[in-house]
């Protein structure tokens, strides 16, 4: 698996990227942390590689499959109410969100 | 009677409960008594419902005096606060649903419900199941009831401590690489993960969803077969849940292991295990063959790579699942000027170190350039571990390991090294990644008391194989209870 010049597999740049594609606003103390936690996974999980999987197909799932097909009817109930009491913000029978076209 | 009936089984408890000779009410207050006396020291529950688990035992008796009651009519059980409990505050032990009220109950929640089971309380966890000591709660950790200075476990902590100090008959937890068989263990009672899609998920919060799966905790084997049978089965409501018929598992149970091939896997007696561990485990089997039982040595040579397999399935799953907490339409929302920042402060409040350190690890093993080399190797890898036992059960009906490498470690002693914490998972986390039923029972003490969890492991749907031999082995005797300290 990759590593920069220095040997390592990930650095803060990549933290900062990833931390954006999750959606996750982390501290400066915080990304220091996750750099050398991830480092450290990274190298771990590496013993993977010691494995020829070549010629071996990959497992999504495992078990049984139960009914995948049901009836087309409508089985929520109409509950608006009980939905909208956990939402941070709400009006009427709307979720309110900040302003997302300028 | 009465003060003490907190500490019967379900199995006494429901004879009792139909004799007459016990109320659910008296049952359930025997319990909250005990749960108003031993919380302050443990924290195994994040929430207690007093007047709803009297509302419920009132209407328990009712249905009990008419004399057709179903299994769990009256029985008061704790509940992993990772199920959604329609009306009661349902957190994951984590601070981004601090206040979530679900409007709907889990599939086995409704099923539980139904047959007029007690509802105690919400049981502590790590937070979104992430962690092996229930030290990743926000709502602080839960103390083992055998030595309240070390980690009952997780992530089901909660519910193994609170069988186990007996503030309740049974519990339910999830188990996604150990989370139910590892505190089960540490604490000393039983703890089976059934076989992936035997138990609906509907309404449990997901973490890996091709790994989670829905079980009970019990003080004897018996009671975990009484539970899991009116767990399992299938649900329209979760397409991954197993159409199979659902076994009378309690009937199986028939103290009979005469001419059970019993695997051994050599890779599960490795360095750096405790010996006592390897002792009680060893004389276990020792304990199978004075049955009747015969033990074969197995191999199960991809053991060593399960943990790292694990970390980059379960973690590339959670990230997808988890991307759902976004402060919009539950759960706690930090204002910001614009979209992306409300989502990312909301995020970066709300979630704890672990479960941000895994939606990270996730993240990048499903970020282009990276897919092929992390997520996609682990997943092959996932196919070479389970056939390694595919293989070894060709050999044998049944295998037995240890559950953990250790007793219950000290709390804060693996906090600060996620690695070290994740390796308490290596003898369970396969057992996930090949969908296999895995359960926990005691088999033993440690010289400082604490107990020793034998693992039974099943091939696919062979449940009853693996009760069987629990309840066999623990109806001989071999082990004898011992009180906590709570």
């Amino acid at each position: 698996m990759a590593t920069d010049k220095r040997g390592n597999k990930i650095n803060l740049e990549q933290v900062r990227h990833i931390a954006l594609l999750a959606r996750l606003e982390l501290t400066a103390e915080e990304e220091q942390r996750m750099l050398g936690d991830l480092e450290e996974m990274l190298e771990y999980v590496d013993k993977l590689n010691q494995l020829d999987t070549g010629a071996v197909e990959p497992t999504a799932q495992v078990g049984e499959i139960g009914a995948a097909m049901r009836e087309d009817t409508v089985t929520n109930r109409e509950d608006p109410a009980s939905i909208l009491a956990n939402a941070p913000a709400a009006r009427e029978q709307m979720f309110k969100v900040p302003k997302i076209i300028e | 009677m009465t003060t003490d009936a907190c500490k019967l089984t379900i199995a006494q408890a429901q004879h009792l409960l139909r004799s007459r000779e016990l109320s659910a009410t008296e049952l359930t207050r025997a319990c909250l008594d005990r749960i108003s006396a031993v919380e302050p020291r443990l924290n195994a529950f994040i929430t207690i419902c007093h007047e709803q688990a009297l509302a419920q035992a009132r209407d328990a008796e009712r249905r009990l005096a008419q004399g057709d009651a179903p299994a769990l009519c009256g029985i008061p059980l704790a509940i992993k606060d990772i199920y959604a409990t329609r009306g009661v505050r349902t957190t994951c032990a984590s601070k981004i649903l601090e206040n979530f009220v679900p409007p709907y109950d889990a599939t086995v929640i409704a099923r539980l419900r139904a047959e007029g089971a007690v509802f105690l309380g919400k049981a502590n966890l790590d937070e979104f199941a992430m962690g092996s000591s229930t030290e990743n709660s926000a709502f602080g950790p839960t103390r083992n009831p055998c030595d309240l200075q070390r980690v009952a476990g997780g992530s089901s902590g909660g519910s193994a401590a609170a069988v186990a100090a007996d503030e309740c008959l049974g519990a339910l937890g999830t188990d996604t690489g150990g989370s139910i068989r590892e505190p089960a263990a540490f604490c000393g009672v039983v703890g089976i993960k059934p076989t992936y899609s035997r138990v609906s998920r509907f309404g449990i919060i997901a973490y890996a969803s091709s790994l989670d799966q829905v079980g009970p905790f019990a003080k004897t084997v018996r009671d975990a077969a009484i539970l899991l049978r009116s767990l399992a089965g299938a649900d329209p409501a979760d397409s991954t849940c197993s159409t199979r018929p659902v076994p009378d598992y309690e009937r199986a149970l028939n103290g009979e292991v005469k001419g059970l091939r019993i695997g051994v896997p050599k890779e599960y007696f490795v360095e750096g295990m405790q010996p006592e561990v390897e002792g009680a485990v060893r004389a276990a089997l020792r304990h199978y063959e004075s049955m009747g039982a015969t033990t074969v040595e197995v191999s199960l040579p991809h053991t060593d790579y399960a943990i790292a397999a694990y970390y980059l399935i379960a973690t590339a799953e959670a990230s997808a699942n988890l991307e759902r907490y976004d402060g919009i339409r539950y759960g706690l929302r930090v204002e910001a000027d614009n979209l992306t920042d409300l989502y990312r402060r909301s995020r970066g409040r709300g979630f704890g170190a672990e479960v941000k350190r895994r939606i990270m690890l996730g993240t990048f093993a499903l970020s282009t350039g990276y897919y092929d080399a992390y997520y996609l190797k682990a997943q092959k890898v996932r196919t070479l571990i389970k056939r390694d036992f595919d293989q070894a059960f060709a050999r044998c009906d049944l295998i037995v390991t240890p559950t953990a490498p250790t007793t219950a470690f000290r709390l804060g002693e693996k906090m600060s090294d996620p690695l070290q914490m994740y390796l308490s998972d290596i003898f369970t986390i396969s057992v996930n990644l090949a969908g296999l039923p895995g359960m926990a029972l005691p088999c033993g003490y440690d010289r400082q008391g604490m107990p020793i969890g034998l693992q039974l492991i099943g091939p696919a749907f062979g449940e009853e194989t693996v009760l069987r031999a629990g309840d066999a082995y623990e109806r001989s005797g071999a082990v004898t209870r011992r009180p906590t300290v709570v």
